[in-house]
């Protein structure tokens, strides 16, 4: 209601000083994300925070479900319809610049050297030509979730710092019945979740080899290091029979109901992994490769300005935006989200990187990378079946890897065309 | 106003008649033809939802042609439709006509049988999915462990996926079909089974020259109705498969599924709309074929 009142207000005054002729105008943007309860939350409290500062633009966020997020918004802005301010999906960043959809954000403002500088470096893949066209005010990255009471009852202390340990603690902490099912699993494994990305960006690179070439347009992991990553990957069921893909159906239903070790997950999973009565974890970094090598994988949304925006409506939108980048919003939405700073100025700072939550995944972002996906969901399905034609159709390693990768140049050359 | 005066009485019914039939068509244009044309329009067109369309002609359909997957997916629409109207037909008229004679409890197995057909799919499928688990939670190999019979893997197998979930789709079904066929059943006249009882016939002989023949409408109906159905099942496969929708290796999916990932995943709209076309014509020339194999003969 106070809202409403000091709206009433607000407009009561500009309707004053435009009849008087002043230069003040009260302007509109309006902002459009999709529905997550605590991103709805963290963006009023931001939009509340931006209208204190600048009481001459007022903001207006409308949010939809997930699943019709992106094509509500492909259908809007092109109509005129939609938003001023947008969040997007990193990776559907070139397909909006292509439709000229959004516009690269001004230099003057979005200096793109400060940039660089500033943010953890794979925001750089929101870079076209020297301009950025969208930035983020928080990122995921992955970390290696680890059950405290699973571990207390096998006797282990502390959570695996490599791939050698990983393989051994997980032998601990599996369990078989009598018939040599598996009832609990040291680790979980499944393409179908985050394990793609793991495989992808980090299992490949510290076995030695470089998935994609050619700023992610060519596929790189046909040699030894991809067969070797591969070969990791599939022998923890098939080898060391310490895990089993689609146990309790979703790797985190089967951590979630205490019943795995060990689990891979992106930063999103705090929030509803907290909710979980009765379920005690820890993070850790991703296990170091052979030689050592850390890697890691990051995602994020980002923020960016229609092309719709024009005028005073394109002024106002650069404000917020730069607000939505500034560090007090990024200490905010980790605060409130869960998500993490995409700046090492916020996320660094001793409060952020040593929390025994966060920390593991702020500490990973520094050696992040993120794939520049093509089509995500079909990227995915190219390692899913990779696994699944030798896990089910016992197909030899090298040969699924090498028609994964055939599969997945395939869509990367359909999407560069 | 004066041109209407002038109308005869069955002129004006007539224009009256156009007057209220023009909302349904009205909706029936706009709702449903302009899609429908604007699909086969686009399905000539390479689209992303985002950009301007570009005309491509026949490309779309080229790439179907070439298109490994499709010929899977195409494959596997038609094993469900195969399996699942023979199966589901036969079922459900052996439901129908033993439950036909029974008048013990009659309306509460009636109820039983109707149930899950009023049952949300998803939430249905979620249940079986869950049924179909390995140990520890699935239901049947929970069962099976215990006494002593190794795991059967229902869903992570190319060859047991799909028909594991074409039964709870056609057990979905069922209801719907039992009440049909017992509607048919109703509708013989009694005067047929008493001739036959007074000639001194076999229950065999009734069966197969008085009430299969005099099925026959219903039985089309059931065959063209089902067959639609199962051409295309979606959401049994999707709901049980979210994780590698119509897996695993695409031995689950469906063409409607294939249409739903190719506009709504990978954002192709005029590939996915080729699909669309493709299915249309299935379904279209199944319908036409049963109609004409079923309804040919009948005199």
């Amino acid at each position: 209601m106070s809202k409403y009142m000091k709206r009433m207000a607000l407009s009561g005054l500009t309707a004053l000083a435009t009849l008087f002729g002043s230069s003040a105008m009260a302007v509109e943007i309006e902002y459009w994300q999709y529905f997550f309860d605590a991103r709805v939350d963290a963006m009023e409290q931001l939009i509340e925070k931006f209208e204190a500062a600048n009481p001459d633009i007022t903001v207006k966020m409308t949010h939809f479900p997930y699943a019709d997020y992106r094509t509500k918004v492909a259908a809007a802005i092109p109509a005129g319809e939609g938003p001023d301010v947008v969040q997007l999906f990193y990776g559907w960043l070139n397909d909006y610049i292509e439709a000229d959809l959004i516009q690269p954000l001004p230099k003057d403002q979005f200096d793109p050297a400060a940039i660089d500088a500033e943010f953890f470096p794979m925001v750089q893949a929101m870079k076209r030509d020297g301009a950025y066209y969208a930035l983020p005010t928080a990122v995921r990255s992955l970390a290696l979730f680890y059950n405290t009471r699973l571990f207390d009852e096998a006797g282990i202390e502390n959570p695996p710092e490599t791939l050698e340990e990983l393989v051994e603690t997980a032998k601990k902490l599996t369990k078989v019945d009598g018939a040599g099912n598996i009832t609990q699993v040291g680790i979980t494994t499944g393409m179908t979740a985050q394990d793609h990305h793991w495989w992808r960006e980090v299992l490949v690179r510290q076995f030695g080899g470089e998935p994609y070439k050619e700023d992610y347009k060519t596929v790189n992991y046909t040699d030894d290091a991809g067969l070797a990553a591969l070969n990791f990957y599939v022998d923890l069921e098939k080898e060391h029979k310490v895990t089993q893909s689609g146990f309790m159906d979703e790797p985190q239903a089967a951590f979630k109901g205490n019943r795995a070790g060990m689990h891979i997950d992106g930063s999103f999973r705090i929030g509803s992994l907290n909710k979980v009565r009765g379920l005690k974890w820890g993070v850790a970094e991703l296990p170091a490769g052979p030689d050592g090598a850390r890697s890691n994988y990051s995602s994020y949304w980002v923020n960016g300005i229609t092309s719709k925006a024009e005028g005073e409506k394109y002024d106002a939108a650069v404000k917020f935006l730069k607000y939505l980048t500034s560090d007090e919003a990024m200490q905010l939405w980790l605060d409130v989200v869960g998500e993490l700073p995409a700046k090492p100025s916020v996320g660094m700072v001793e409060a952020n990187a040593n929390d025994p939550t966060f920390g593991p995944f702020i500490r990973g972002l520094a050696y992040a990378n993120t794939t520049k996906f093509a089509n995500e969901s079909a990227q995915r399905q190219a390692m899913v079946d990779m696994v699944a034609r030798i896990d089910i159709e016992g197909q030899d390693p090298a040969e699924s890897l090498a028609a994964a990768a055939a599969e997945e140049q395939k869509v990367l050359d359909d999407y560069y065309k | 106003m004066s041109a209407y005066k002038n109308l005869s009485i069955r002129q004006k019914q007539i224009v009256w008649a156009w007057l209220f039939l023009a909302i349904p068509v009205l909706f029936y244009v706009v709702i449903r033809f302009y899609p429908t044309g604007t699909a086969f329009v686009i399905s000539f067109q390479e689209w992303n939802l985002l950009g301007t369309r570009t005309w491509t002609g026949l490309e779309n359909y080229e790439k179907l042609w070439n298109d490994p997957v499709f010929w899977k997916v195409f494959r596997n629409t038609f094993a469900y439709l195969l399996l699942g109207t023979p199966v589901s037909l036969v079922i459900s008229f052996v439901i129908a006509y033993h439950l036909d004679k029974t008048r013990f409890l009659h309306g509460f197995l009636r109820m039983l049988y109707f149930l899950p057909f009023m049952t949300s799919a998803v939430a249905m499928a979620w249940v079986w999915r869950w049924f179909y688990q390995p140990v520890p939670i699935g239901l049947f190999n929970n069962l099976l462990a215990s006494i002593g019979i190794p795991q059967i893997e229902f869903l992570n197998s190319t060859t047991n996926a799909l028909p594991s979930i074409l039964a709870p789709a056609i057990w979905a079904g069922l209801g719907f079909q039992v009440i049909i066929f017992m509607a048919g059943l109703r509708a013989i006249p009694g005067s047929y089974y008493e001739a036959a009882k007074i000639d001194g016939v076999g229950w065999w002989t009734v069966l197969t020259r008085i009430t299969l023949p005099l099925l026959k409408p219903t039985i089309v109906f059931i065959v063209v109705f089902s067959s639609i159905g199962f051409l295309r099942i979606f959401d049994h496969v999707f709901n049980m498969t979210t994780n590698n929708p119509g897996g695993p290796l695409n031995s689950t999916k469906p063409l409607v599924l294939m249409i739903y990932e190719t506009a709504f995943s990978s954002f192709n709209m005029g590939y996915a709309a080729a699909q669309t076309v493709v299915l249309f014509l299935i379904l279209l020339v199944v319908s036409l074929l049963q109609l004409w194999i079923l309804k040919g003969d009948n005199t």
